[in-house]
């Protein structure tokens, strides 16, 4: 059975190298978790789609679904889910994250 | 509704029994914590697969009445 939220995140995610499922938008968090990944993303100068699951009740509760996770944010990178804030965070700082958007192809300034 | 810290611990240890848990009330609020969890069940585990051990001993309350749980996982050294 289809499922039109899945086909959305599915198109979204592969559309997208870099997406980020937040609250609020890139310019305008609104959780404190959400901005620290925003934070981590700009300070590596990485592009990337951030999508507002507040503005989308299915699409809220969708994406935990979709990936089995509980919490927003959640950063996808090339259709693959790498984690949320507290594992963005920790990837960064051990360059993990760094080495992971290069073996994708994804431009980043050097930490 | 905030919990407990012994609550969210009880919970991971009836998860994943031989986890070693360490709670901490980042704001003294009872909503934002921290938790370290050192479990053999993490061995070869990816981050995300780690994380999901925890949140799945915690049943749902995640992004529920759990609103804020800093997580750090590793397996035992």
């Amino acid at each position: 059975m289809s499922n039109p939220v899945f086909d959305r995140i599915k198109q979204d995610v592969t559309d997208n190298a870099v997406v980020l499922y937040m609250k609020g938008t890139p310019v305008f968090p609104q959780c404190g978790f959400s901005a620290a990944v925003v934070q981590v993303l700009s300070h590596m100068g990485v592009k990337f789609k951030g999508i507002n699951v507040l503005e989308d009740p299915s699409l809220r509760e969708g994406i935990k679904a979709f990936s089995d996770w509980p919490t927003i944010p959640q950063l996808y990178v090339k259709g693959q889910f790498v984690g949320g804030c507290d594992i963005v965070r920790e990837m960064f700082e051990s360059g993990e994250l760094k080495t992971l958007l290069d073996q994708n192809g994804i431009d980043s300034k050097a930490a | 509704m905030p919990m407990a810290a012994d609550d969210i611990a009880a919970l991971i240890k009836q998860g994943l029994p031989d986890a070693e848990v360490q709670i901490e009330d980042l704001r003294g609020d009872g909503d934002h914590y921290a938790a370290l969890v050192v479990s053999k069940e993490f061995v070869g585990k990816s981050k995300v697969q780690q994380h999901q051990l925890v949140y799945k001993a915690l049943k749902g309350k995640m992004g529920g009445e759990l609103h804020a749980l800093a997580l750090e996982t590793r397996a035992p050294e």
